[in-house]
């Protein structure tokens, strides 16, 4: 698969708003369950302290 | 009676092995990760009918399957500390609750952005796209149910007897489209029947599935550890990790 130019692979033949619509949502969520957990260990660890 | 508790798993031997696993199974996503990019975006070809659209396969299907997986293993280890009364296992169900909701919602939300390019839609009460819905419902009463518990034992119980019952709807969700005449597509891959779609497409959403797979684990037992710590704060194992961990 060869997209030719970096605005061909952004735009994804016309679907860019589905496609990365998708995948930014997925990113963002895995990053902030990632955050909430950092931030509940801290916390649970200041508690026993 | 703590002797019963300790008999399959104690807290104290599994948090420090958790946060290795963890560490590990966190890696391997990203790795996994990486490679089914690749894979999705560079080497599976342009789909005939689709155009780029079905690139969100790619995610959705992973996703998909995660979100049912999840809450039968979720189902499996509330079941089992409700056989056994084991310390652990409600520890564990409670962790995977919320990493199975998230995957739930990444499906739909998936599922719609892909829903309008293909059917004009984004949306339709169709049975399969009914019933991940209620799924998704069935991982937040699990959560909301827990929450409202004050004691961890009572929560656990409570919470047990919700995920079991709930498990009926997975196999519905799976056959849901076998079952009922749906606007969702049948299964792409299936155990008996050769996959509908190009090879390098199907490598792709098989890797993305490990990246899920392995991120999942890795999540389940970062939140597992903070359980632990939460529930045994009076611990004394706790207690030395809390102070070394300044």
């Amino acid at each position: 698969m060869s997209w030719g130019s970096l605005d061909n692979f952004l735009a994804m033949g016309g679907y860019a708003v589905y496609v990365w619509g998708s995948y930014a949502v997925t990113l963002v969520l895995i990053v902030a369950e990632l955050l909430v957990l950092a931030r509940r260990k801290r916390n649970a660890v200041e508690r026993i302290r | 009676m703590s002797i019963n508790w300790f008999k399959y798993s104690s807290p104290q031997t599994f948090f420090p092995l958790a946060g290795r696993l963890a560490l590990g199974f966190g890696i391997l996503a990203l790795l996994a990760c990486g490679a089914g990019l690749y894979l999705g975006f560079f080497v599976a070809p342009t789909d005939a009918q689709q155009g780029e659209s079905y690139r969100i396969i790619f995610i959705h299907v992973p996703a998909a399957w995660m979100s049912m997986f999840l809450y039968v293993i979720m189902a499996f280890w509330a079941g089992l500390g409700l056989a056994f009364n084991t310390r652990l296992s409600g520890m564990m169900a409670s962790a995977i609750a919320p990493t199975g909701a998230l995957f739930t919602f990444i499906a739909l939300w998936t599922g719609s952005l892909w829903g309008k390019p293909a059917w004009g839609t984004w949306w339709v009460w169709d049975a399969r796209l009914t019933s991940e819905l209620i799924l998704l419902f069935l991982y937040f009463g699990f959560m909301a149910l827990q929450a409202a518990i004050d004691d961890p034992r009572r929560a656990d119980k409570a919470g047990a007897v919700l995920a079991l019952v709930g498990v009926v709807n997975v196999p519905i969700i799976y056959f849901s489209v076998k079952w009922w005449n749906t606007l969702h597509q049948g299964a792409s891959v299936s155990l008996t029947k050769a996959p509908s779609m190009a090879a390098t497409m199907l490598a792709g959403m098989l890797v993305m599935s490990f990246a899920f797979w392995f991120y999942s684990i890795a999540a389940v037992l970062l939140r597992a550890r903070c359980i632990m710590l939460e529930r045994e704060h009076n611990s004394d194992w706790a207690g030395q990790y809390a102070r070394g961990a300044a």
